[in-house]
């Protein structure tokens, strides 16, 4: 990697714009499963009996199960919207970058 | 170069020399097979002996294939996205979350889909912060990525340290679950030749094999375990009818505890306590995302894209894989618990299984498939352990050559080839150390270890990971200070702590009243990274910070990055 293409890439502005969108994604992501697991993990520490009362009377399903096995649905969804982006908007975009730098 | 080899191959024949006593003495131990011993289960030796010679083939045949040290540490970065996906859930679905969370399951209930998701959820998080970076930032360790722009000795020392205990104390988990596993379902083999088993083949396919083999090895494991768990959650669905509803009271109507096992947040007996759930479910996700033998995957395929795909793949494997061994857990309740035939003794406990704790998930299967189905599980949970053992060995090899001997030591100096020889002196010291460890621990309550390894992976490992890749400031003196508070704080707590002061060392009460320290050293890391990166006026600081840009446009965007090998 010369010198020469890292500070052509630095003064592109089209890379500070790939840097920005992609962390505030990722950061955005990654929050939305922090909060989604400890939200679980803060019922779990504090309030045990909502999630362990039953999806309904004639039920022993806890509600806690459905919410936990979400959890991980939501985690595998999440990836999936990550990758997608990643391929549509943020691939193109870096090998456009690359490509200029090396003009 | 040739004083290595030579140290490599007397090793090799120490080792041989070792093991077959080891294995022998063993031998002598053992009385004369009484009439009364069970029969030998064919089914499980056979499948085992055919797994066995399939790995052994792919290890033949990956050796011919691995010549230079990118094929050895990252297959030569010729692994697909798909390909990677499987491998990263071979080598990340241990015995100890199969048999482990089944077994929680049996005997809790509700309370063993806590760690389920907690083991899942640190998945997106390594996708949205690390993979990418990692694959466009290092070669073969995770210490490359720390260390890009920092002092090489201190960090990768540190980085260095970290992996190693993290390895050793999973190995050790890992050799004693196979030495009870294989005891118990194959009474004739003994204990010890079980892990001297398991340490002759891991020995094997990865000095021979590289990554590749370990590689393949994870893969065809993955498959067959998925594939297994699958076969097993559909035979506990058609016996209660396709119905939850039916499954869980059935389990409440079966289990000792009945609505307390639905109704139970912590171990049942146990009393709730929020900030041990807080901590472990801090340890269980960031843990996930600083474990060396994982993040070591990610050099191993062709680039950061293939990286991410990998994860994504990962992750819906792991996540279905986890959903699985829920409904496994709570089919044992049902079909094993109160069963005479697995219960040691079912006027006392109906919940007691012969052959100790972590057999739920393999009764099940003989209670579902008979003497076939076992074998097939039994066999499967075998080749687990040598997949995980595998990725384990070869990445705290890794440490030892890439890391401290040719970074540090030889600071970069060192050929290639010179690398490869070592590191693979490091996989037989490693497995012989794992055989003789396992022997010691045999007896051991080896329940600490995995708050043990996952609290320091993300104590220590993690967090200085992406101060490293994110955070422009950080400063060696930082990473190095803050690495070791990880370290250190997450083993002194814990041996302080009620797992290892009071149930191992039976020293009474416990100085420090919480399992899992990662609520507390967590924060101690990133405030001591802070502060000792922010007060660091040094020369070395300030180039350090300097360097940031250049590490984030080859982070960002691939550029720099190591390219696959071309043959």
């Amino acid at each position: 990697m010369s010198e020469l293409s890292v500070s052509k890439i630095q003064n592109n502005p089209k890379y500070h714009d790939l840097v920005k969108r992609r962390d505030s994604l990722a950061w955005i992501l990654s929050a939305i499963v922090c909060v989604m697991y400890f939200g679980f993990i803060l019922m779990i520490a504090f309030t045990p009996d909502f999630l362990t009362q039953s999806i309904s009377s004639d039920s022993v399903i806890p509600v806690g199960m459905p919410i936990g096995v979400g959890v991980i649905l939501v985690s595998c969804i999440l990836t999936g919207v990550y990758v997608r982006r990643a391929n549509s908007t943020f691939d193109p975009l870096t090998d456009e970058i690359i490509q200029e730098s090396l003009k | 170069m040739r004083t290595l080899k030579t140290a490599f191959l007397a090793t090799l024949a120490s080792a041989t020399l070792l093991i077959t006593r080891l294995a022998n003495a063993a031998d002598v131990a053992i009385p004369v097979t009484p009439p009364a011993e069970p029969p030998i289960n064919w089914h499980a030796v056979v499948m085992f002996t055919i797994f066995v010679a399939i790995t052994l083939v792919i290890t033949y045949w990956a050796a011919k294939r691995t010549k230079t040290a990118t094929d050895f540490y990252a297959a030569g970065r010729g692994i697909t996205g798909l390909q990677n996906g499987m491998a990263i859930a071979g080598d990340y679905m241990s015995a100890a979350s199969f048999l482990g969370i089944a077994a929680l399951v049996y005997m809790n209930g509700f309370y063993g889909l806590i760690f389920s998701v907690g083991w899942l959820v640190g998945w997106p998080i390594i996708l949205f912060l690390i993979a990418e970076r990692l694959r466009n930032l290092g070669k073969y360790t995770y210490a490359d990525v720390a260390s890009f722009r920092l002092q090489q000795g201190p960090v990768r020392t540190m980085a260095a340290i970290g992996s190693l205990i993290v390895v050793i104390w999973y190995l050790i988990g890992q050799a004693v679950g196979a030495g009870q596993l294989l005891h118990t379902l194959v009474p004739q083999i003994s204990y010890r030749q079980s892990i001297v088993i398991v340490g002759t083949l891991i020995i094997i396919y990865v000095t021979f094999g590289g990554m590749k083999a370990t590689t393949w090895v994870q893969i065809i494991k993955a498959g067959l375990l998925l594939g297994g768990a699958t076969l097993m959650a559909i035979g506990v669905m058609a016996h209660e009818g396709f119905s939850f509803e039916k499954l869980f009271s059935d389990a409440v109507a079966i289990h000792p505890k009945h609505m307390d096992i639905m109704k139970s947040v912590v171990p049942i007996g146990a009393k709730a306590n929020p900030i041990e759930s807080i901590s472990l479910g801090l340890t269980l996700m960031f843990g996930t995302a600083g474990l060396p033998h994982i993040l070591m995957r990610f050099f191993t395929v062709t680039d950061a894209k293939a990286a991410r795909k990998s994860v994504l793949y990962g992750t819906c494997f792991i996540g279905y894989f986890y959903i699985l061994t829920f409904i496994i857990g709570f089919g044992a309740i049902v079909l094993v618990a109160n069963n005479p035939e697995y219960v040691t003794d079912v006027t006392k406990s109906i919940l007691a299984l012969k052959g100790g704790g972590s057999m739920p998930a393999v009764y099940l299967s003989h209670a579902l498939g008979g003497d076939l189905f076992l074998g097939f599980i039994a066999a499967v949970a075998f080749a687990t352990i040598l997949a995980v053992v595998s990725g384990l060995t070869l990445a705290g090899a890794s440490a030892l050559s890439h890391d401290i001997y040719a970074n540090v030591i030889k600071k970069g100096k060192s050929t290639e080839a010179e690398e490869v020889w070592v590191s693979k002196l490091c996989v037989v010291g490693l497995g012989i150390l794992a055989v003789l460890l396992g022997i010691a621990f045999e007896k051991q309550n080896v329940a600490y270890i995995v708050a043990l390894t996952f609290s320091i992976a993300a104590c220590a490992n993690f967090p200085i990971l992406v101060l490293s890749v994110f955070w422009r400031g950080l400063t060696t003196r930082g990473a190095v200070l803050g690495g070791y508070t990880g370290i250190f704080g997450s083993i002194g707590l814990l041996i302080i702590g009620p797992t290892v002061w009071t149930k191992v060392l039976g020293n009474g009460p416990a100085i420090f009243p919480y399992d899992f320290p990662t609520f507390v050293v967590l924060p101690a890391v990133l405030i001591v990274a802070y502060i000792a990166s922010v007060t660091d006026h040094s020369e070395s600081g300030k180039k350090e910070r300097a360097a940031f840009p250049a590490q984030e446009v080859r982070s960002e965007t691939g550029l720099g990055a190591e390219a696959a090998a071309t043959h």
